[in-house]
């Protein structure tokens, strides 16, 4: 007896293509979910206990970037300043802000600020921000132009993806040491010459291409 | 850390009629043994089950785990035998409803986005703390009293691993095991975290405002009835407050008890020189040496500089004619296995009596005389010091000694003493015998004659003044309390330090009873224990790494103590205690122990500068004990203790059989200080490779006597008193000897430390402390359940695995350890190579690799590692390797990353002992980086294996391919996470890995990585005494070398480790393999004495 009428036939070839397309649909959009600033928050600005604006300091009052993030060349960490360091200016300006009153607070008290974490690797990545400037890589490279910003948020995916873009092909973003902390370097517009000074930086820096996974993942 | 409750009562419920494996047929290994040694040839083994090829050890050789250990048994009750396939287990469909479950979880997890997290500064950034740099900090650790200078890792404020203090004499850069594990006791969340007053949280405050008015009280009758009790005191600023105390309250009396003090050498000290002295070696000048029964290079004050004077003078590398000159040689005689074991060059195991009337024979061999002692050590022995050993022989060595007995059994025993006489006499003034605290009194009195008489007092022996304050005699001391009590005459009874007499006192004194006399009973101390539960109040102790103090080490060298972070349940220092008695309590701790050495005058006229100076170098130069000249040796001792040790070997020949019951501080937890630790719990002993458990070791062939299982549940009695215990049949032990460790059960240690093993205090009397003659030792039904790690892990080789894998030259191939004699060595520098055949290069399907940067390679001294086990805690600290408990033990799941396997070989009554570290071997060709599907395990540049545990998907493919079966995977979650405190312990540097995930040794590859950031910012290349792996940090004998072996293109020097490497020692182990490890061994060289080699050791007891 037949169970089935003979345009199953055709039906079950198409789902065999229609599930197979699904499948590559469903796969394509989980990667491109993973890659989006929905799961990798790029581009997300959170709730601080102080709107704190690098535009202002950094194109507006000029501070450099060490000031604050003072163990950006020694450590892994480029730091976070302490109370104290925001007291230095603001014990002297805008004294009774409503703005800074956490601020206050914190030194009154001898209570930390919570922060919330703006760039955020997983636990089992290991970064290190001392290899990197001295390696020729610039804030802004993985930051962004800060000084554009008034509020602090992801500039870069900071996928493994996006790392190792740079660690298969780091001269790229090489750029003299004096300019690390420059937001606005650039290199030179013509191709040729660019690729001149990359190839003198990475030989003088001794960039390497580490790819190896004890590099990040410990 | 999973608790490890309800393994005892597993442990106790396993019927006897299961244990099939425990059920050795001795004789057939005896005849198995044989038959192997007929081929020639030194055979390994490292088990019984192993020598009696049970099914289970074959099994094993093939397994990675035993039979259903990895499956899913933990949900319903196993019957805690791994063999057993009945117990528990998941049905089909439960394992596909979770499957399912899981596959469904793990995809949404991946598109979770990562959580906010807070991210806080500091208000006030301290000085020296740049964010994401460890500081360390110069502090003093100590054990039994006596002090280890170390440095302690502080990140941002929170300590998590001790390394040595190159300046310190007790450490010289190394430490040993318990310095390692004290970063987990001070998280132990088990630690006391309020001061209690009858059993109600109370106040600092309180306390001392009960104090202060109790003590207004007693100063009216100057102090009477107020007694203290303590352990051993070296710290120069307690001890100031003893004095002060003493000042005060004129009849106030501090009492001493140290469970596993230096009894029998006080003693011993106060009979051969009338007064107390202490003993210190400089084995860096001895040619020979003898241990007799002494665990010189794991246990006691010095123990770490010992082993690294020895092993000094072990460092072979090239064949010189004189290699056997400049080499030292060990003899050791020992009635269980010590550290010594694996590194002498002959043993001799004797049951403690008959090793005490071995030295009366080797007292009378080398002519010591009571009357030449005593003309000899008076005069002149410094002057023949200087004189070259081989000038002269002694002077006594022709007179005819008056010293009577002493003949060892057995020729084998007679044998090793003529040699052993002959080679100490030949090397007078250049040699070493040590007779410490596990003998009695009148055998130390003969070591000091014998070292007298051979002229080594001021050579290789000091005596000095005691390091101890006010050196009383301990097992007196508490007695003198306990008659106290018991009269009524104590009415304030402070226990200091941790004391906990309770349960650590002399059985016959019966503290319990006498403490409930006393009116005011006080505890200070880490945990509430067994002593706290008996006292009104308990002030808990801060830790060690949270306390100012200070403390002199072995040779007297002072230290300070300073803290890494404030006290975490606000803990307080003995001195701080102290001073409320002392009436100095506004005094913070850290002023109680300034003040003190600001008046002490010991820092000189610039107190502060000297003071900050001392602080950060971690010694106070200056306070080592000046040696003392050789004190003159009382004649009448040395024939006393003769008569004393013949009386009591000639009672023990007429009762042949009975049993010597020996205690022993644990190897891993010490006197129970320890009994919480879970490292130290976990870490197997090296001798027995047992962990969370003590038991009763004899030999085989007293088991065979005693119709004894391996592990058969049997009661120990000594004086009326009985204890339930189980034997542990170690090969190795002194026949008629039973060797019980101290510390184990425990009734309040916490939830890790409570209940296990056996508590061998409830036996141990005042007058048998170490050695009780003539115990009682019944068989009781049924086996104990031990977790034994000796068998896991195995590594296939040849001995005992199959007949037609033995029968060719195969066998040969499959050396995993390589020892040789000097000779053999001398004759042929190549035996080791020779000893297998390593296949060509080219001769591999992997691909062929150029390393052109670092490549980091590792090699291990055989001849010098003691298997002390301190490597294999300091990789858990560096590396955040959890604890998996008993029950997992059980299931060969434990954890360590580098693990000390221990070899037997030869008879199975006489074996040799060898150790063998065991880290990762970052195979060139790894056969467990092709066997990934994930390629979560991968080749570095460097010549790594890199484990990337986010990729790690649990396969256990990698672990399966792994000849040397270092891979070890998380199969539950063995990393604490709930609590908050042991979150503070780990390694900032390392992930914490999760459930499901495979982790191995990584060659600390952060601290690689941290040098080489290091060395390319700063332009210097990689400094190679700035990059050590923790294991090789730690190592007390400096065993493990590690380094670049490019090194030479960035320093423009070969590393060590290329120098060691190209030894001909210098060996691979299962190189057979074509694996191309990184780690690589040194082979074993015995400078052995060409009299003790000719004939087999087993044909000579034939004749016997």
């Amino acid at each position: 007896m037949q169970v089935f009428h003979r345009s199953a036939n055709s039906i079950a070839k198409l789902s065999v293509v229609v599930l197979g397309l699904v499948a590559a649909f469903s796969g394509w959009l989980g990667l491109e979910l993973f890659r989006s600033p929905y799961i990798t928050r790029q581009g997300e600005i959170h709730q601080q206990p102080v709107p704190f604006s690098h535009e202002h300091h950094v194109a507006g009052l000029g501070i450099d970037c060490r000031y604050c993030h003072s163990s950006v060349e020694r450590s892994s960490v480029a730091g976070l300043p302490p109370t104290e360091t925001c007291m230095n200016c603001h014990r002297l300006i805008w004294t009774n802000a409503d703005l800074l009153a956490p601020v206050r607070d914190s030194y009154a008290a001898n209570l930390p600020l919570k922060w919330t974490r703006v760039h955020k690797l997983p636990d089992y990545v290991y970064f290190n921000h001392s290899i990197h400037v001295a390696k020729g890589i610039g804030c802004a490279t993985c930051h962004g132009e800060v000084d554009k910003m008034p509020l602090m948020y992801q500039h870069a995916p900071l996928t493994m993806e996006w790392c190792l873009d740079c660690h298969r092909n780091p001269a790229v973003n090489v750029r003299p040491r004096s300019e690390v902390f420059n937001l606005h370097w650039q290199p030179p517009a013509d191709p040729a010459s660019a690729g001149i000074l990359q190839a003198k930086l990475v030989k003088e820096y001794r960039v390497q291409s580490l790819t190896s996974c004890s590099t990040c993942h410990r | 850390m999973p608790s490890t409750k309800g393994s005892k009562a597993k442990c106790g419920a396993a019927p006897a009629a299961k244990a099939g494996p425990s059920r050795l047929d001795l004789a057939a290994v005896r005849e198995r043994l044989a038959a192997i040694g007929g081929r020639g040839g030194p055979e390994l083994w490292r088990s019984l089950d192993e020598l009696a090829e049970t099914p289970e050890f074959v099994e094993l050789l093939h397994r990675e785990f035993p039979r259903h250990a990895a499956e899913w048994l933990d949900e319903r009750g196993d019957s805690g035998d791994p063999s057993d396939p009945s117990g528990g287990g998941v049905s089909r469909r439960a394992f596909f409803q979770l499957a399912g479950a899981s596959l469904a979880l793990a995809g949404l997890t991946g598109c979770t986005r990562q959580p906010l997290e807070d991210i806080v500064p500091y208000v006030h950034q301290p000085e020296q703390v740049v964010p994401g740099r460890a500081l360390y900090f110069a502090t003093t650790l100590t054990l039994g009293g006596y002090g280890t200078g170390v440095l302690a890792e502080s990140h941002e404020g929170r300590p998590t691993k001790v390394e040595g203090n190159p300046d310190h004499p007790a450490s010289l850069g190394s430490t040993d095991m318990f310095a390692q594990a004290a970063v987990l006791d001070l998280y132990d969340p088990a630690r006391s975290q309020a001061i209690l007053h009858l059993g109600q949280v109370a106040s600092w405050s309180g306390f001392m405002a009960e104090m202060s008015q109790l003590l207004r009280a007693r100063e009216k009758l100057g102090g009477q009835g107020v007694r203290v009790l303590s352990g051993t005191v070296t710290s120069p600023s307690l001890a100031a407050q003893m004095q002060e105390l003493s000042r005060r309250l004129p009849a106030a009396r501090w009492h001493r008890w140290e469970p596993a003090g230096r009894h029998n050498t006080r003693a011993a000290a106060a009979r051969a020189f009338g007064r107390p002295l202490d003993c210190r070696y400089d084995l860096s000048r001895a040619d020979v040496l003898l241990t007799v029964d002494s665990d010189l290079f794991a246990m006691g004050p010095g123990s770490v500089a010992y082993a690294r004077q020895f092993a000094d003078r072990r460092r072979v590398r090239e064949a010189s004619p004189d290699l056997a000159q400049k080499m030292n040689r060990l003899y050791t005689v020992e009635s269980t296995p010590t550290s010594s074991a694996g590194v002498a060059d002959h043993r001799l195991q004797l049951s403690p009596l008959e090793i005490e009337a071995f030295l009366v024979a080797l007292a009378r061999e080398l002519g010591v005389t009571a009357a030449g002692v005593a003309a000899s050590s008076g005069a002149a022995a410094p002057a023949s010091a200087a004189a070259p050993a081989s000038a002269a022989a002694p002077a006594s060595a022709a007179a005819p000694s008056d010293i009577a007995g002493g003949s060892p059994t057995g020729p084998a025993a007679q044998r090793f003493l003529h040699a052993v006489a002959q080679d100490l006499r030949a090397h007078a003034g250049a040699s070493l015998v040590v007779v410490d605290e596990s003998l009695s009194p009148a055998a130390q009195v003969l070591g000091h004659a014998i070292n007298e008489a051979l002229r080594n007092a001021g050579a290789t022996v000091f005596y000095s003044a005691p390091v101890e304050a006010d050196p009383v005699d301990h097992l007196q001391s508490i007695g003198e309390l306990v008659r106290d009590m018991n009269a009524g005459q104590v009415e304030v009874l402070i226990l200091l330090g941790g004391s906990n007499p309770v349960y650590t006192a002399p059985a016959e004194l019966d503290f319990t009873a006498a403490l409930k006399k006393v009116a005011l009973r006080i505890h200070h101390g880490p945990y509430a224990d067994e002593t706290a539960e008996f006292c009104h109040w308990h002030i808990p102790a801060a830790h060690e790494l949270e306390s100012w103090g200070d403390a002199r080490a072995f040779d007297g060298t002072a230290s300070i103590a300073q803290p890494l972070i404030e006290p975490l349940f606000g803990g307080k220092t003995a001195q701080e205690v102290m001073a409320v008695l002392v009436g100095t309590s506004e005094l913070s701790a850290f002023d109680l122990v300034r003040s003190f050495w600001r008046g002490s005058g010991k820092l000189g006229g610039n107190f502060d500068a000297a003071w900050r100076k001392a602080l950060h170098d971690g010694v106070i130069p200056g306070t080592a004990e000046p040696p003392a000249a050789p004190p003159p040796l009382a004649a009448a001792a040395v024939t006393q203790a003769a008569g004393e040790i013949e009386a009591a070997a000639a009672k023990l020949r007429q009762a042949p059989g009975q049993i010597t019951l020996a205690f022993r501080p644990d190897p891993t937890i010490f006197d129970g200080r320890y009994a919480a630790n879970a490292w130290l719990q976990e870490l197997p002993k090296p001798a027995t490779k047992l962990t969370w458990d003590n038991a009763v070791l004899v030999s085989p062939a007293t088991a065979q006597r005693l119709k004894l299982g391996v592990n058969q549940r049997v009661q120990l009695s000594w004086k009326g008193r009985k204890l339930d215990a189980a034997v542990w049949t170690l090969p190795g032990q002194a026949d008629d000897t039973a060797t019980l460790s101290l510390g184990y059960g425990r009734s309040h240690a916490g939830p890790r430390g409570t209940g296990l093993g056996f508590n061998a205090y409830a036996l141990r009397t005042s007058d048998a402390a170490w050695i009780a003659p003539g115990a009682g030792l019944q068989t009781l039904p049924g086996d104990y359940v031990f977790a034994c790690t000796q068998n896991h892990h195995v590594i296939e080789m040849s001995a005992g695995i199959s007949e037609d894998i033995l029968a060719g030259k195969e066998a040969q191939a499959r050396h995993v350890i390589r020892t040789g004699t000097v000779a053999e060595f001398v004759k042929n520098p190549e035996f080791v190579r020779e000893m297998s055949e390593t296949p060509p290069r080219e001769m591999t399907l992997y691909p062929n690799r150029v390393y052109s940067g670092h490549a980091w390679a590792m090699a291990i001294d055989l001849n010098t590692c003691t298997g002390c086990s301190a490597c294999v805690v300091a990789c858990q600290a560096e590396n955040n390797v959890p604890v998996v408990g008993k029950e997992q033990v059980l299931k060969h799941r434990e954890m360590q990353w580098i693990r000390v396997d221990r070899y037997f070989s030869g008879d199975v009554d006489n074996p040799q002992f060898h150790n063998q570290p065991v880290p990762c071997m970052q195979c060139e060709n790894a056969p467990c980086e092709v066997v990934c599907p994930v390629a979560a395990t991968i080749h570095s540049d460097e010549g790594l294996n890199d484990m990337v545990y986010n990729r790690c998907v649990g396969t256990r493919y990698c672990s399966n391919n792994c000849p040397y079966k270092v891979r070890r995977f998380n199969f539950l979650r063995y990393s604490e996470k709930s609590s908050p405190l042991l979150a503070m312990l780990q390694n900032p540097d390392v992930t914490v890995r999760m459930r499901g995930v495979m982790e191995k040794c990584t060659y600390c590859v952060q601290r690689i990585e941290h040098a080489k950031i290091d060395s390319k910012v700063s332009g210097q290349p990689v400094a190679e005494q700035r990059l050590m792996t923790a294991c090789q940090q730690a190592c007390p004998t400096r065993a493990i070398s590690f380094g670049d072996l490019n090194g030479e293109q960035q320093t423009g020097r070969a590393w060590e480790v290329v120098r060691l490497k190209a030894s001909p020692l210098n060996y691979a182990m299962r190189g057979d393999l074509n694996t191309r490890p990184r780690t690589t061994y040194l082979a074993r060289v015995r400078n052995a004495n060409p009299q003790l080699e000719g004939s087999h050791p087993a044909a000579a007891q034939e004749n016997g």
